[in-house]
């Protein structure tokens, strides 16, 4: 069981467990499945700066707080004491293709450490890829009304069209980065 | 403590989303380039757990724990759905994480995170700064 636990999860274990996360929140608070919005609250928290969009009852959603708090305890958890291969086990044309194109050559480690290492803050890479990648997901996920949890999982499991539309403009965003802005960044 | 139930339930997504890859950039970039079936496959099955239970509660009017009604608002148009979920896609690809990947990501060591988590708040707090002078 440990060995299992230690092992990468297959898509078909890790999938099922996601989705029942809808449920289990529904049942034990009546709370919609959705990440982005703690971003928010911190912002209303700490800065609301009398901003309308900020000014509002945050301590009334904290519990969405204590869920992502749970979450970086479940990544310390899952990586740090259950174990995990260092390197992700990617397929061979990725790997092939990020060679070529992105010029990586260290595939440990679950982000490549040649881009989101601390230190390509003094170069454009780390401002690319943390500074304004990071900052892009926080003003996305917020005019989208959702991420990736909240739209994907979470709408599409309730067959709201809406959040249709917005898993479809997070892929064509993330196509555009990939197949179009890559390749003039490097 | 009736929050500690919403931590207990993070760790557990936490966890998942950390053995399955789904924190990795790598596994991310495999997803866009159309390499593997692995993202797509945890998607896709989340969708239809969640669509499944959804309806059983639907259908026999489950309540919570509590004993309170459970509903499920409707999520609303506007144009901030294709502008900001396009956004927001361009992000998902540069960093690899959308923003519960990012928490996990912390937990589990990498230093970056915590710049990646500033800078979503900074564009969480621009966004809301602006709100009024975007299309919607």
């Amino acid at each position: 069981m440990l060995d299992f636990l230690r092992q990468p999860w297959p898509w078909y274990v890790a999938g099922p467990l996601i989705g029942l996360t809808v449920p289990a929140l529904l049942l034990i608070g009546n709370k919609a499945l959705g990440i982005s919005s703690s971003l928010r609250h911190v912002c209303a928290a700490c800065v609301p700066a009398g901003i309308p969009f900020l000014t509002y009852n945050w301590r009334a959603e904290i519990w969405n707080l204590f869920f992502v708090l749970g979450i970086g305890l479940g990544g310390f958890i899952g990586y740090q004491l259950l174990g995990h291969p260092d390197t992700i086990a990617i397929s061979a044309e990725t790997v092939r293709d990020l060679k070529a194109q992105m010029h990586l050559t260290d595939f440990s480690g679950l982000l490549p450490k040649e881009l989101f290492a601390l230190e390509n803050l003094s170069n454009w890479k780390g401002w690319v890829f943390l500074v304004l990648g990071g900052f892009l997901v926080g003003f996305g996920t917020r005019y989208a009304g959702g991420c990736t949890s909240g739209h994907a999982i979470s709408g599409l499991s309730n067959l709201q069209w809406v959040s249709l539309v917005a898993v479809i403009a997070f892929f064509v965003g993330g196509l555009l980065m990939t197949w179009v802005f890559y390749p003039m960044l490097f | 403590m009736k929050n500690l139930k919403y931590l207990v339930l993070g760790v557990l997504f936490g966890i998942v989303l950390t053995k399955s890859e789904v924190v990795s950039w790598w596994r991310i970039q495999e997803m866009f380039r159309f390499q593997s079936f692995h993202m797509y496959g945890i998607i896709g099955s989340a969708i239809v757990v969640g669509l499944i239970s959804i309806q059983l509660i639907k259908r026999n009017r489950l309540k919570t724990i509590n004993g309170e009604e459970i509903s499920i608002a409707d999520k609303k148009y506007n144009h901030g759905t294709w502008i900001g979920g396009t956004i927001f896609g361009l992000g998902w690809a540069l960093t690899g994480a959308c923003p519960g990947p990012m928490f996990a990501q912390l937990g589990s060591g990498v230093a970056g995170a915590a710049v990646l988590i500033l800078a979503a708040l900074a564009g969480t707090w621009t966004y809301s700064a602006l709100r009024e002078k975007l299309p919607m």
